[in-house]
């Protein structure tokens, strides 16, 4: 039993540090740490940055133009970025559809697509949800009908992420309505440049519009953009889902929301002293970061059996649910220790370059709109029952 | 024991419900939220008309002659619509602090007015550095000639664009948390040395930061005793919790509503959503806090007429305490059971969730009161 990281770790971290020390523009981290609203420029710059240095893929084989990090790389450099409030990279390419490319996709495949992602050349989004087809995922409608050298896509995805800056959509697609609801799904790529696909922002409560819906209406799509087998989508979808739970848990951005937290607690009052002397709130603030070491020791066990071979197993869902619980509750004690001053709502304070003074403390404007945005959490990429529908069943064979 | 409404009151609530119904069609309400004032200026003076501004006035200034009772089933309704018009800031706030410290003179002046949709007001009490705490004062009044001259800053004042007067609460002696030495100030909104900075809340509600630069006033602008104003805020906060409690159920019964409503209609793995147990259970604890919440709600508002201050303080905390628990447990799962759906501006829930968790924020949240509570224990 060691909790501490070898030499050589040590010695990655402190790299990792100085390299965003030198090279994060201050300007990303400024408005990372603020809550500002970041833009796609933003993302793509740091994109950018880390993908000259050769760090854009951290958990890519080598051959395919990743760092093929082991586990506790990974997990120091997601540590790292975090903390230095780097602003998240786009998931979608780099997470979710480069992997399954490299996995199941042919060689043609890898050529076309991979090198963009990596470059940021081209953004991606997912196609998953449906109006009919959340939780039920298997249930979806979307159609792909293959008539001669291409397909045929008719239906509609539904919370699709940044499809707004997407150049390429992944999605799945029903080409089968014969036999179990999942044996009829396959995974397609589309160009969303294709005639035929359009896409309009949803609103959500806190005012943001990074979710959207896009229609298909007779969208043409090669057949060269199927990916593995027709009908077999949904290995692939399973696969995706997969890494996407253990990432989704954010122990890193947690971490660094903690630290806002504290000295945000440290600034505002409470009978006349900081609130972080207060001994009520400093047990609410002790309790959620009891619960944030106890997920990062369980990532962290679950990376090290990774490493010694045993693939991540339906235990990641508690990642998932732990994280985001983690997430919103987070953010529920910052908008709570600013008081009063989660009731305005000023969203143009959160335009980088605003330089009127703010309303109350620094940092209120983001925290109300903050909380709202992260009641997502427990709903997407599985939704938190989900998560425990699937434990019960595969670890605990309920 | 009784836990009914009067006829009277119950004419009351299918008077307040039919207004909500007939003016508060959710896209209407959008769109009101998005106009310029944030409220309509029509159903303000229906308001008037139909008596509710006058609820809780004694029948010579233009009143019915109601209590809290009747402000509780006023906001109740008000609850459920999620209406906009500035009736806290007014009524619930205004009209109870010149009713609990205005002189006959002022009284007379003002509240006939007011009754008449005429005169709008807003409060001005609280500042950055009390958080909750009604007593934490720094805003200065300091003696000049026979009247003051007002310093300071206060914030998060609700209603303050629409009203034509203030009341601010100042300092005229003692410490910044000492409960002596407040005194309310009435005056004009445009008044020289008054500048207000308006903006939109998370609710969709107008509030303001105000700030007093040698502001001058004359002896006539004190509302009550000078030095002597903590008592009547206090007073004033009890009805404006009662009242908010009032608010807050109805928002958390049309959560309970719609929620149970999708749980049925939403299909996914070839059921309604709501034969799922996990939901069923869950469903069944917003309904449980629903019942809780509605209970304290109705203890605050029964409480308002007590002599007993300790007892009436005791009562109000826990209302405010469980308000603010039952609010969070609904809110949170009315949009998890709603799922992506309940993230949406489009649907009802994700905007009553948000006038619910600033309720919380409105007058002292759950951990607030429940060590208020704790102390009177």
């Amino acid at each position: 039993m060691d909790l501490n990281y070898s030499a050589e770790h040590a010695i990655f971290q402190d790299e990792v540090r100085t390299f965003i020390q030198e090279n994060l523009p201050r300007d990303l981290g400024e408005k990372r740490r603020r809550g500002l609203k970041i833009e796609k420029d933003d993302v793509y710059r740091w994109h950018r940055t880390l993908f000259e240095k050769g760090w854009i893929a951290p958990n890519w084989p080598i051959e395919f133009g990743g760092c093929a990090w082991d586990p506790v790389r990974r997990y120091i450099f997601d540590e790292e970025l975090a903390s230095a409030h780097c602003p998240p990279l786009s998931p979608f390419g780099l997470a979710m559809v480069g992997p399954v490319i490299y996995t199941f996709g042919n060689d043609e495949q890898k050529k076309r697509y991979l090198p963009k992602i990596l470059s940021g050349e081209e953004f991606w989004c997912q196609g998953y949800s449906e109006p009919g087809a959340g939780s039920d995922l298997a249930s979806l409608q979307t159609k792909a009908e293959r008539i001669g050298d291409h397909y045929k896509v008719n239906g509609q995805k539904t919370w699709t992420s940044y499809a707004q800056w997407a150049d390429q959509i992944f999605c799945l697609v029903r080409t089968s309505s014969n036999g179990k609801l999942q044996e009829g799904i396959s995974f397609l790529l589309i160009d969303m440049q294709s005639p035929g696909v359009e896409v309009n922002p949803i609103v959500t409560m806190d005012g943001g519009t990074e979710v959207n819906n896009t229609y298909f209406d007779n969208v043409k799509v090669p057949i060269e953009n199927l990916v593995g087998e027709e009908n077999k989508g949904w290995t692939y979808a399973k696969f995706l889902l997969g890494n996407e739970r253990s990432s989704i848990a954010q122990v890193g951005h947690s971490k660094a929301q903690l630290r806002r937290l504290k000295d945000m607690a440290k600034e505002e009052k409470l009978g006349g002293q900081p609130i972080f002397e207060d001994p009520d709130f400093r047990k609410s603030i002790a309790e959620l970061e009891i619960k944030l070491k106890s997920l990062e020791f369980t990532e962290l066990r679950f990376l090290m059996a990774d490493t010694q071979g045993e693939g991540p197993g339906a235990e990641v869902s508690m990642l998932k649910i732990r994280g985001t619980e983690i997430q919103q509750e987070l953010t529920e004690l910052s908008m709570k220790v600013v008081g009063i001053y989660a009731h305005p709502y000023v969203p143009e304070s959160l335009d980088y370059g605003w330089n009127e003074d703010p309303v109350g403390p620094e940092l209120a404007a983001g925290l109300s709109p903050q909380y709202f945005n992260v009641r997502k959490t427990s709903i997407y990429g599985g939704s938190n029952e989900i998560q425990k529908n699937i434990m019960a069943k595969m670890v605990l064979g309920l | 024991m009784d836990f009914s409404l009067t006829e009277e009151q119950q004419l009351l609530k299918d008077s307040v419900d039919r207004f909500v119904r007939e003016n508060y069609e959710f896209e209407d309400r959008r769109k009101l939220a998005g106009s310029g004032d944030g409220y309509s200026v029509d159903n303000w003076m229906q308001m008037a008309e139909l008596g509710w501004l006058a609820v809780a006035l004694p029948e010579e200034y233009g009143g019915i002659g109601g209590g809290a009772t009747e402000t509780m089933v006023i906001m109740e309704g008000f609850g459920r619509g999620l209406v906009l018009e500035p009736f806290f800031a007014t009524v619930v706030l205004g009209a109870n602090l010149i009713l609990q410290a205005g002189s006959d003179a002022q009284k007379e002046d003002l509240l006939p007015k007011l009754a008449e949709g005429n005169l709008k007001l807003c409060f001005a009490y609280a500042e950055r550095q009390a958080r909750f705490d009604l007593n934490d004062v720094e805003t200065m009044a300091e003696k000049s000639g026979d009247g003051f001259t007002i310093n300071g800053a206060k914030g998060v004042v609700f209603g303050a664009a629409a009203a034509d007067k203030i009341v601010v609460a100042a300092r005229t002696s003692g410490d910044t948390r000492d409960t002596n030495g407040i005194t309310l100030f009435l005056m004009d909104s445009d008044a020289a040395g008054v500048t207000r900075r308006d903006y939109v809340t998370n609710d969709a509600l107008r509030a303001s930061e105000i700030t007093f630069e040698n502001v001058s006033v004359g002896p006539n602008a004190v509302l009550g005793d000078v030095d002597g104003g903590y008592s009547v805020v206090e007073r004033v906060a009890e009805f404006a919790i009662a009242a908010l409690c009032a608010e807050a159920v109805g928002c958390m019964d049309v959560l309970k509503e719609e929620t149970n409503e999708y749980i049925k209609t939403r299909e996914q793995f070839g059921q309604p959503i709501g034969k799922f147990q996990v939901l069923q259970h869950r469903m069944v604890d917003i309904l449980i806090n629903c019942e809780e919440a509605r209970s304290m709600a109705y203890v605050a508002t029964a409480m308002m007429d007590s002599d007993d201050a300790e007892e009436r303080a005791r009562s109000v905390a826990a209302a405010k305490a469980q308000i603010g628990k039952s609010a969070r447990f609904v809110g949170q799962n009315s949009i998890q059971m709603h799922g992506g759906m309940g993230m949406t501006d489009e649907l009802k829930v994700g905007h009553y969730f948000k006038r619910l968790t600033m309720i919380d924020l409105t007058f002292g949240d759950r951990d607030h009161h429940t060590k208020r509570f704790a102390t009177m224990t």
